[in-house]
């Protein structure tokens, strides 16, 4: 008797192993903020039953290196939601595959890889913001402010938390939009004196505005998105945007080259950029590389669109990111958060 | 005429020729589990990240790098303070416990042991909610920050007291009480004896608890991860090499100079311990405290108050995983438990913790009762023996974080046969069970030195099987320490971030590496909620423990000795 | 001569490393002996034992067991029971559960089997019990039942009696000597209690520095003590230095002594004799000198008495007296009297 519910037993793992085994499973690297991958894995999934997706989440930054570090030995299928400035970078390194996904007639130019068979495809827009924790500035006497110039002010002194921009993609399209709005030399100025303000560099993008909402210190130079998203959940926030402007970037979709799911990789970089996927994205974020698609989440920033620098050469940023990180390591690095 | 011939060689039985086999195979699992993966470390930092050989390049790198080589001095600093405040507090509180009559004395002790049931991370997170910038004790900082060395010495010593408790409550309960008798009849009065007799007497133990603390805190990762601020320390920036920067080189030579204090510490201790048990007197009677109204008053109120911080630590992350939006909103919520709204894995890493602990405690004590046993018992060559014993205290000396980097180089190197394990299971309960080796086996040893010599020989004089004896003898015999090693395998696997933070893979993310990342996002009350749940969970193992060693020690005391 | 013996040690060597902890030891054993070995400790008694017991390997020569050569068999291929110092009884089992612990047997048999040796070793009532709730002596007895229960052809006995009372150990050497003699079985004790060793052996077998040095009877060893070593180590012994003068005499400072022994003009000798054979003035005119009592030490049934004579130099002379001889001749501190060593019990050994 023993011997039988042991056979069927057997039996059934070996059932369940079986069906298990029939789903692909997609190894997506990700930089997408942890409470977006389950909404987007249940989505694609329904559509694709037969595919599992298998996340590896970490900061821009982090998955960046990662990715560059496996060059030899890719562990990655599909990444989606990286930085385009990142892509970029393992695009130069020749390790994104090209692919025109089924919907590519309706991005927007300005959101793909201009290649006939882009490595990379936008998914949406994002961009630094100021959280500003109106609470704890009125204790402290704080003004808001308004623009990055003010930020630099020494009334905020020991005020401000920024990302880590080594680590953090938000860290960064601060710093690149920094350099490309004031120039070279104007940016590394202003930045030594935003330095004697920065109480903490964080290794995520996100943690400055959740520090900010939390009160731990008044201002968080973060993401929009989680400047919204800590608004509605009931922080003492304001969102604020930048007057001279604001770098961004796009969350993009690439097929790691030498995958060894490549149906599956199209599978999802064709879902990624359909209709039904933009309007996943701009449930978080206003500005979608799908043409048509956009909505303002609540508590979003309403100037978002308007505020995005115009002039976002990627293509420069991606080339002299290292030297940009290398600098600012070596001029900022001992006060950065350990990650 | 008798000829000298090669010496005579015993016949083997099938037996022994086995016990002798898997001898072999545990030295050299130990041999392939953390020699070779540390020289991997060695190889690699005079490597670059393009894998031509450099030389010391890297070495020179990190001298040239301030934020790097300022690390080293803060990893000091940070551990020599910790050490001095934590030894000072826990010899006033072994003290209370072994040399008073204050009540309360098993409370006491079992409430020091409350910091080892929680990941290191959680002191950092409790400390961020009590004196962080919004944190109601934050006036006691008198201006300074929580974030930085402060915080990193005041987590570091909630996680190392119930270390260096439990090793200097061992060194004062030997005492003997001829000597104060003598002291006394020779007129000296309660400080000299406390100058001359008690301090001397627990020397060993002090240099013991001073060499322990120390090494805990220049390699743990926990506490300064969290409220470390701009202050950086070698463990954290192994880490920043390799997870942030992937830049596994300088991780590597970051991971040597971990290695360093770690080694020296570790030698220093072996040392002690080796003039201690010299000195250990068989014939002492023990010492029994007499009442002392005031001395035990005021013990009794110093630890009513260590153990009133350790608990009110703990506590602060419980109340302020179930606080809906510190400081704005105080109303209670089980929102920070759906783990899944802010960490990708969700709930599924508290089930592999689970896992991994489950499967670290039962593979581990097995393989350590029975390294310990073949070591201590079994018919093996002395040469064989202590090479394996030696192989067996190694990873004592070992960082978690350097255990972790050498699994990666190991285990990630593409000629490795054993490549598969990696992003496994397995890998993290592999490196769970070799970086708790050490403890374990000493339990294990220590239990079976106790046992009579000869068992082996009049089982072997009876014609009975080594394994009969085995299963019927030794292991009845030694069940307690064999549950107490198995506790300690869960609680640590529970606990332990160190060396799993490099290792694990999506689907099999622990929960404590769930608390750092959350922390990471600045999910602090979802950190806060894992963190209480590994608390949690530890807490009722170690309770189930209590419970069955309690039964066992019932059972069978008819047979344990009178 | 005759028949093989039943246990035969050729030339057994046993080194660590530099040491030698045997040095080419041969024996023979009789079927049915109990022998012991004797000696202090360090001296290899133990390693021999072990070796016989297969629990060590040799470093060289053979061992035969009933004629079968197990030099390179290991213990459970040998046939004998084993009784260690500390008992090494299992103590999880309890004492039935320990006697039967190397039996095969069928349960109603084994039970029958541990009845018996629960009788022989005169505890019948203690099977339940747990060896922890024994006494010492009791023990003793559980481990040598449990050697004795798969009734092996040989029993070795590693110091069995000296973890425990005098008492004791003085009501188990005989129960020891009496089964020894209800069984017959081959019985090799190692002690280091020379007391021991006389009051049980057949034979006595003594070693020192890896080496037997004496093989023969209790008495054979107590009367006739090879060498100045078992002299001293085998009851107790006055040694006194002299040199044998041209006559063939012993001249200790101005006494001259006769002895049995042929003795090689000119040497240098120690002269040995037991307080016991000393005695107050014998007819005849040899070995007789006028002594000093310098103190007495009253043991009950003897007194022990510290003498000294001009001519013997320093050197003092101990004698046993018995209480009643004491008593007769009123003897005290400070009394002169003549004192006899007799030829016959002196034993006079060259110095090397």
């Amino acid at each position: 008797m023993t011997l039988r519910l042991a056979v069927a037993t057997t039996a059934a793992v070996v059932l369940a192993t079986g069906t298990a085994a029939a789903a692909t499973k997609l190894t997506v690297y990700t930089a997408l903020e942890p409470e977006q991958l389950g909404p987007y894995k249940k989505a694609f999934e329904t559509d694709n039953p037969d595919i599992t997706i298998q996340w590896v989440r970490d900061s821009t930054g982090v998955v960046t290196a990662k990715l560059l570090a496996e060059k030899a030995n890719p562990q990655a299928d599909v990444v989606w939601g990286l930085a385009a400035s990142s892509l970029m970078i393992l695009d130069q390194q020749g390790m994104l595959d090209g692919y025109a996904p089924a919907g590519l007639a309706t991005i927007k130019p300005e959101f793909r890889d201009a290649k006939d068979q882009p490595t990379w495809v936008g998914m949406d827009a994002w961009m630094a913001a100021l959280c500003f924790n109106t609470v704890e500035a009125g204790k402290k006497n704080l003004p808001k402010p308004q623009s990055w110039a003010d930020l630099a002010k020494p009334e905020y002194k020991g005020q401000v938390v920024m990302p880590n921009p080594a680590s953090s993609g938000t860290g960064f399209l601060a710093v690149s939009g920094w350099m490309q709005i004031m120039g070279d030399k104007p940016a590394w100025e202003y930045m030594d004196k935003l330095h004697d303000n920065v109480a903490v560099y964080t290794h995520s993008g996100s943690k400055p505005c959740k520090m900010a909402a939390a009160g731990e210190y008044p201002i968080g130079l973060s993401i929009e998105y989680t400047g919204a998203q800590q608004k509605t959940k009931g922080a003492p926030i304001d969102v604020i945007l930048a007057s001279e402007g604001t770098g961004w970037d796009m969350e993009a979709t690439a097929i790691v080259k030498g995958t060894k799911n490549l149906d599956a990789a199209r599978k999802l970089a064709d879902w990624a950029s359909t209709d039904k996927a933009a309007k996943l994205y701009t449930q978080y974020y206003a500005v979608a590389a799908v043409k048509g698609v956009s909505n303002y989440p609540a508590n979003y920033p309403a100037n978002a669109e308007a505020a995005m620098i115009k002039k976002n050469d990627f293509a420069w940023a991606a080339s002299n990111r290292d030297a940009i990180l290398a600098e600012w390591s070596k001029r900022y690095n001992a006060k950065s958060e350990p990650k | 005429m008798h000829a000298k011939t090669l010496p005579l060689r015993m016949k083997r039985t099938g037996d022994s020729l086995v016990l002798d086999g898997v001898l072999v195979l545990l030295g050299l699992f130990l041999v392939a589990f953390i020699v070779l993966p540390l020289v991997m470390v060695a190889l690699r930092s005079v490597y670059d990240r393009n894998d031509a050989f450099v030389g010391l390049a890297n070495y020179i790198a990190f001298l040239d790098t301030p934020s790097l080589s300022q690390s080293i001095g803060n990893s000091v600093t940070i551990a020599l303070v910790s050490t001095i405040i934590t030894t000072l507090l826990a010899f006033a509180y072994a003290y209370a416990i072994t040399r008073t009559a204050m009540p309360g004395k098993g409370v006491f002790k079992a409430l020091a042991q409350i910091p080892i049931l929680a990941p290191s991370l959680l002191p950092g997170i409790s400390l961020v909610y009590l004196f962080g910038n919004q944190g109601p004790l934050r006036f006691l900082l008198m201006g300074e920050s929580i974030y930085g060395p402060i915080g990193i010495v005041l987590g570091e010593v909630f996680y190392t007291f119930p270390h260096a408790v439990m090793i200097l409550t061992v060194a004062l309960s030997t005492a003997d009480a001829r000597l104060y008798e003598a002291a006394e009849s020779l007129g000296a009065g309660p400080l000299r004896r406390f100058f001359t007799i008690t301090v001397p007497g627990a020397r060993y133990g002090l240099i013991s608890a001073v060499f322990v603390v120390f090494t805990l805190v220049i390699t743990d990762f926990g506490v300064p991860k969290v409220v470390g601020g701009q202050y950086n320390v070698l463990a954290t920036d192994v880490y920043k090499q390799v997870v942030g920067q992937q830049n596994f080189g300088m991780g590597a030579v970051v991971g040597m100079v971990l290695l360093l204090p770690a080694v020296l510490a570790f030698a220093a201790d072996w040392i002690g311990q080796r003039k201690q048990t010299a000195l250990l007197s068989a014939r002492s009677v023990p010492y029994v405290p007499s009442r002392r109204p005031w001395c035990d008053g005021a013990m009794f109120a110093l630890c009513t108050l260590i153990a009133g911080l350790l608990a009110g630590i703990l506590g602060t992350a419980a109340f302020a995983s179930l606080i809906r939006y510190w400081p704005y909103d105080l109303t209670p919520t089980l929102a920070h438990y759906a783990f899944a709204e802010v960490d990708e894995t969700g709930w599924r890493s508290y089930g592999n913790s689970l896992i991994l602990a489950g499967l670290t405690a039962v593979i581990g004590t097995v393989t350590v009762f029975a390294g310990a046993y073949l070591v201590e018992r079994g018919p093996a060559s002395a040469g064989i023996k202590a090479a394996v014993r030696l192989l067996a205290i190694l990873p004592l000396a070992v960082p978690g974080m350097v255990l972790g980097l050498a699994y990666i180089f190991f285990f990630n190197h593409p000629g490795n046969p054993m490549n598969a394990l990696y992003g496994t299971m397995g890998i993290l309960v592999l490196s769970t069970v070799v970086h708790f080796y050490t403890v374990s086996h000493l339990t294990a040893a220590t239990a079976l030195k106790q046992l009579d010599a000869e068992f082996e020989s009049v089982s072997a004089s009876l014609k009975v099987p080594v394994w009969r004896t085995f299963f019927r003898v030794t292991v009845p015999l030694c069940l307690l320490a064999i549950l107490d090693i198995a506790l300690y395998f869960f609680v640590n696997a529970m606990t332990t971030v160190s060396a799993v933070v490099f290792l694990y893979a999506p689907d099999t993310k622990p929960a404590s590496v769930a608390v750092l990342n959350m922390d990471d996002a600045g999910e602090i009350a979802g950190a806060a909620a894992m963190a209480m749940m590994i608390v949690y969970t530890s807490a009722a193992v170690r309770l189930l423990h209590t419970g069955a060693s309690h039964w066992l020690s019932q059972r069978t005391q008819t047979w344990r000795r009178r | 001569m005759t028949a093989t013996p039943y246990l035969r040690l050729s030339n057994v060597v046993k080194s660590f490393g530099a040491f030698q902890a045997l040095k080419d030891v041969s024996l023979d054993i009789e079927r049915g002996e109990f022998v012991c070995f004797l000696g202090p400790s360090g001296c290899g008694k133990t390693t021999l034992l072990r070796i016989i017991a297969g629990l060590d390997p040799q470093t060289a020569g053979t061992v035969e067991i009933g004629g079968r050569d197990v030099s390179r068999l290991p213990p459970s291929a040998r046939d004998y029971g084993i009784v260690f110092q500390s008992y090494a009884l299992f103590p999880n089992l309890t004492v039935a559960r320990n006697i039967a612990y190397g039996l095969k047997l069928k349960r109603k048999a084994e039970e029958e089997r541990v009845r018996e040796l629960l009788a022989l070793i005169g505890l019948p009532d203690i099977g339940a019990k747990f060896p922890s709730q024994l006494s010492g002596g009791q023990q003793q007895r559980v481990a040598l039942a449990r050697a004795l229960a798969p009734s092996p052809g040989l029993l070795l006995l590693d110091e069995p009696l000296s973890a425990l009372d005098a008492q004791v150990r003085l009501h188990l050497r005989r129960q020891i000597r009496e089964l020894h003699c209800r069984l017959g079985i081959t019985t090799i004790m190692v002690t280091h209690d020379q007391e021991e060793a006389l009051t049980m052996a057949d034979r006595i077998v003594v070693m020192n520095h890896g080496e037997i040095v004496q093989t023969g009877t209790p008495g054979a060893i107590y009367r006739a003590p090879a060498t100045p070593f078992i002299a001293d180590f085998v009851g107790t012994m006055n040694f006194l230095k002299g040199s044998v003068d041209d006559s063939g005499r012993i001249r200790l400072g101005s006494v001259h002594l006769h002895s049995d022994q042929p003795l090689t003009p000119g040497a240098d000798v120690t002269v040995c004799v037991r307080p016991e054979d000393v005695v107050i003035h014998r007819p005849g005119p040899v070995n007789t000198v006028d002594m000093r009592i310098e103190a007495m030490e009253f043991l009950g049934p003897f007194h022990r008495v510290r003498l000294a004579a001009d001519g013997f130099g320093a050197q003092p002379l101990t004698a046993d007296f018995s209480a009643n001889l004491v008593r007769d001749h009123r003897l005290a501190t400070g009394d002169r009297l003549p004192v006899t060593l007799p030829a016959e019990h002196l034993r006079v050994y060259p110095v090397a």
